[in-house]
């Protein structure tokens, strides 16, 4: 595709985001192509009205986009790791910290019954009241907070997902 | 022991023999009245003739699973063989023994008892509990296998044989390919009855069964489309095939297929919209899951169309609202109910399948064509799924690695439908039809019994996933369900189509359309994936309280320290009615006296003295015993329509309020020396009708039965939890928390107060008065030695609807009033519940 390598070239720092991210350099096009379909002002920035989404920052450049979808890729069990280089970005760590930074709202590495509260409440479908929906939060802080202090460390909700294949639940297939 | 079972069979086989012996006797006697003149009055006649038929049924039935039982009683045997292989070999003792007593073999599995009786129970029970998500999941390689799979397997097998035949490896036969073809079509099939036997002791993960188990139920659509293509193609002859008969074969199976789970879906949704209709009829309710699913797959059976399929699809597109719709009970009586009759279907199966065995007329030996029938089926199952797996794989998420293609490929077992559909040849089409059944037969035992007893050694020489034990913890569900959104948002973001935008689309339109039509509006409000997953925890911890109270023995009460002596009956008359006009944070503190009266249920927690407990449980049972069954009068009436106790509306007020009196007293006291336990109750009354008049439409059925218990568990896991950590809390929630309004809020809002029409059974035969009240002390008694358990209900307790506002009205008041008092007996009670 001819027209890759020019696509390419017009991304700025590219060789890093690539390494950084894994991504080859056909879904780094595809991405960008997405990335420009979003962004309708085509000001290089992607802000909550594009998505309709919530985001951290105000305002989501090609690189934080590429960096948030590469949390997606499926992760590569069989490459051995070379312990000197940095975690990898869709290693199964760096998706649990992901999904933790989702839930933990104002970043001080715990998620405390009211952030919980905030999410289930924008999962919850039914018409749940207000006290079901507390009771609900409590009970999971209860299961899953090991240290008492009523709030999930990054510890304990990695350690209450251990069972999960976070791997098959938080991959894209075609990201790969 | 097993010598006595044994004994007991013989002698049925003998009663068997004997019955059928008499036949021609009986006759004479009985079965020609009219001919007959009889001299006398016969005080009794043997009735044989008349009830042949269904006796004869039953006794098999019964027979059939009491070898069931027989095995059972040596585990050892059991842990090596799988059952369906114990139950062949049984039944070949028992068709020796009817073909020694009759010198040929009356018996044998029939192909119309097993296609219209004994298969439906087992497919349909299949689809009603397919774990969906699962199944939908995977349901491309599902389809890839049970349709390009079996289709291979069918004509490698057949072309396969043929090409021997053809080289002389078989020795003269009178066959030809569109035979062989045909018997390579029916002996392909995966058969979900073998599947569901072996699998169902050896627990592979998830993933791999629902795989294997969902090609063996839809490659029916393949087999019956080539078996009827097939014999349709041997009676019109060689010559006159030509490619319209090949097209419309195409044709056909795509109509057979697509047909057949049309039909299936049409009867789910039959089903969806009638269990909208059956509140009034509890009773009934269940019946017509089953009746509606034996119908779909006769319809299609009558259309022929793929009989399974349409069984299959109809169970698994109904259960979601089936199971919404109707009462929680129901929903339990249909699920037990269709494993009675699957696993009794399946064991009736396994037996005859011995059975049929014995019968010299049927077997033929040609050792080329068995022998090779073997090899086939093995190799080239192999090979199909590894070429199909491969293929999969560059689609899959997930990619099935090689040892999930070992153990897929060895678990293609051959069935029973293998030996029904082999037995509905015609004898003058196909002259071999007798080796053809000697062969499914030795195909079957082979697959059934040598790759039963080594799947497991394999599974676990492999090293295969089993499947994880389902402990599955809110935490776990709530991030699941957060990583599905997650990745329909990313999807999303990412513009491109996945299996997740799927999910999240058909979601929509399930919510948008489905819903609406097919459930029941109560019903619908109530349903959430979440609460209902936090639901049937507090169910399952509710369960488990109490039977470790059962287990205690003691439905005594903790006496406190004082060791106050309890006048129920004064108290009791008295004191109820002085209990709902509490009012406010500066009430008097209930006396001690008044405290422990309310019978029953004054456990607290804190008073942890063991002995002091043991020694008190004898008069907290004399006491209990005289107060208990004072009340208790003959409830259970016999209704054909009601299956419930019949309840005295002022009772059940009387037994609810003084329960959550109680509770909330014992718990406050507890907590807060002589506190305030009234404004608690008061407070109960209130968030009982302020969430009456929220006006969310109950739904009686499904959550207000077990509010109850919720309520207590949570009084008495506050307490317990008190020892733990946040405590200061704990006192200042304390009281008001114990009223759960997540489950007040569910009660019918019809009833000015929750009756327990559903009260569980264990409950119900302690007697009501003490039916509502026993499990909060047993789950008090509990709670101090088991912290785990102890935490994972305190969040009921912490779920206080802190915008209540007379909660926090009272607090400021409360917690000045009470933070000096809780150090001390919460101390106590801490520092013994700890030691405990």
């Amino acid at each position: 595709m001819g027209s890759t390598n020019s696509t390419l070239s017009k991304i700025p720092n590219v060789e890093e985001l690539m390494r950084e991210t894994g991504f080859s350099p056909a879904h780094i096009v595809r991405l960008y192509d997405r990335f420009e379909s979003l962004d309708k002002e085509k000001t290089g920035h992607l802000r909550p009205e594009d998505f309709g989404a919530i985001n951290r920052q105000d305002t989501v450049d090609f690189h934080s986009f590429v960096r948030i979808l590469a949390h997606f890729r499926p992760a590569e069990n069989n490459r051995p790791r070379d312990p000197s280089l940095p975690e990898p970005v869709n290693s199964r760590i760096s998706k649990l910290k992901f999904a933790f930074q989702l839930y933990d709202l104002d970043k001080d590495g715990k998620i405390s019954r009211a952030e919980l509260l905030q999410v289930l409440r924008s999962m919850m479908e039914m018409q749940v009241t207000e006290e079901q929906l507390e009771s609900i939060a409590d009970r999971t802080i209860q299961e899953a907070d090991l240290d008492r202090d009523d709030a999930i460390s990054f510890e304990e909700f990695r350690k209450s997902l251990e069972k999960v294949n976070i791997d098959h639940k938080m991959s894209i297939r075609f990201l790969r | 022991m097993s010598g006595l079972w044994h004994g007991k069979i013989l002698m049925l086989m003998v009663v068997l023999t004997v019955s059928r012996h008499s036949l021609p006797g009986t006759n004479a006697s009985t079965g020609n009245g009219t001919e007959n003149t009889i001299t006398t009055l016969p005080i009794v006649t043997w009735k044989w003739h008349h009830t042949e038929g269904p006796y004869l049924v039953a006794l098999w039935v019964l027979v059939s699973w009491i070898c069931k039982l027989v095995f059972q009683l040596n585990p050892a045997l059991t842990n090596v063989f799988p059952e369906s292989g114990l139950l062949i070999c049984i039944g070949w003792v028992l068709g020796g023994i009817i073909y020694g007593a009759d010198k040929v073999q009356t018996f044998r599995l029939q192909p119309f008892t097993f296609f219209y009786y004994l298969l439906p129970p087992i497919v349909l029970d299949a689809g009603y509990s397919m774990p969906n998500k699962q199944f939908m999941g995977n349901l491309g390689a599902i389809l890839v296998h049970a349709v390009i799979g079996t289709v291979w397997n069918a004509a490698s097998l057949g072309l396969g044989l043929w090409g021997c035949w053809l080289g002389g490896a078989m020795g003269h036969l009178n066959t030809g390919l569109l035979q062989l073809l045909l018997f390579g079509s029916l002996i392909a099939a995966v058969d979900p009855v073998a599947v569901i036997a072996v699998f169902e002791e050896v627990h592979v993960n998830e993933v791999l069964y629902i795989i294997v188990f969902g090609e063996s139920l839809l490659n029916d659509g393949v087999t019956v489309v080539l078996f009827n293509v097939f014999d349709a193609f041997v009676s019109l002859g060689g010559p006159a095939i030509n490619a319209v008969e090949i097209i419309k074969g195409i044709i056909s199976f795509f109509v057979v297929a697509f047909g057949g789970s049309l039909v299936g879906i049409a009867f789910g949704i039959l089903i969806s919209l009638l269990t909208r209709l059956t509140k009034k009829t509890p009773t009934i309710e269940p019946g017509f899951i089953f009746v509606f699913g034996y119908l779909s797959y006769l319809t299609a059976e009558f259309l022929s169309l793929s009989a399974i399929l349409s069984c299959t699809f109809c169970g698994v597109f109904c259960q979601k609202y089936v199971n919404t719709n109707m009462s929680e009970k129901s929903v339990n009586t249909v699920r037990t109910t269709m494993k009675v009759f699957a696993n009794g279907s399946e064991t009736v199966i396994f037996v005859f399948l011995g059975i049929s065995a014995i019968d010299p007329s049927i077997w033929v030996w040609n050792t080329g064509f068995i022998l090779l029938t073997l090899l086939f089926i093995f190799v080239f199952r192999f090979m199909g799924v590894f070429v199909l797996t491969w293929i999969l794989n560059q689609y899959r998420l997930v990619p099935l690695g090689l040892i999930e293609q070992l153990v897929m490929g060895y678990g293609g077992l051959r069935g029973a439908v293998a030996y029904g559909l082999v037995f509905l040849l015609d004898e003058n089409k196909y002259k071999e039809k007798n080796l053809m059944i000697s062969t499914t037969l030795l195909v079957v035992y082979f697959t059934v019994m040598l790759q039963g007893i080594t799947m497991k050694p394999l599974v676990n020489w492999l090293k295969v996933k089993r499947a994880t034990t389902d402990e599955a913890m809110l935490a776990e569900k709530i991030m699941n369900r957060t990583f599905d959104h997650m990745l329909v948002a990313i999807e999303d973001i990412s513009g491109q189509i996945g299996h997740n935008y799927l999910w999240d689309k058909w979601h929509n339109f399930e919510e948008k359309w489905l819903f609406r039509i097919l459930m029941n509006p109560t019903a619908r409000k109530s349903r959430d994936y979440i609460f209902n997953i936090f639901h049937q925890l507090n169910l399952k911890d509710a369960m488990s309280y109490v039977q470790e109270g059962e287990r205690r023995g003691s439905l005594a009460f903790v006496r406190n320290d004082s060791k106050a002596d309890v006048d129920f009956n004064k108290q009791f008359d008295t004191d109820f009615t002085d209990m709902p006009d509490i009012m406010g944070p500066d009430h008097i503190p209930v006396p001690f006296v008044l405290r422990d009266s309310v019978p029953s249920v004054s456990l607290n927690m804190h008073e942890q003295d063991q002995k002091m407990r043991e020694s008190e449980d004898f008069n907290a049972h004399h006491l209990l015993q005289q107060h208990l069954y004072k009340g208790r009068k003959q409830r259970h009436t016999y209704s054909r329509k009601q299956p419930v106790v019949n309840r005295d509306e002022d009772e059940v007020q009387e037994i609810f309020q003084r329960t959550m009196r109680s509770r909330l007293e014992s718990f406050k006291s507890a907590k807060m020396g002589v506190a305030q336990p009234k404004k608690i109750t008061k407070h109960s009354k209130k968030d009982q009708t302020e969430k009456m008049s929220n006006g969310k439409p109950a739904d009686d059925s499904k959550i207000h039965s077990y509010g109850d218990e919720d309520f207590e568990f949570s009084e008495g896991d506050s307490a317990g939890d008190a020892a733990g950590g946040s405590f200061p809390m704990a006192a200042y929630k304390g009281g008001a928390g114990i009223v759960n309004p997540a489950y007040m809020a569910e009660m019918d809002s019809n009833e000015p107060m929750p009756p327990m029409p559903q009260i569980p059974p264990w409950l119900a035969e302690a007697g009501e008065d003490s039916s509502n009240v026993a499990p909060s002390q047993r789950a008090q008694l509990r709670l101090p030695w088991t912290p785990t358990n102890l935490r994972r209900l305190a969040p009921l307790r912490l779920s206080t609807h802190s915008n209540d506002s007379f909660l926090l009205a009272d607090s400021p008041a409360t917690q000045e009033g009470t933070e000096p008092q809780p150090p001390l007996p919460l101390q106590d009670g801490r520092g013994r519940g700890t030691h405990m």
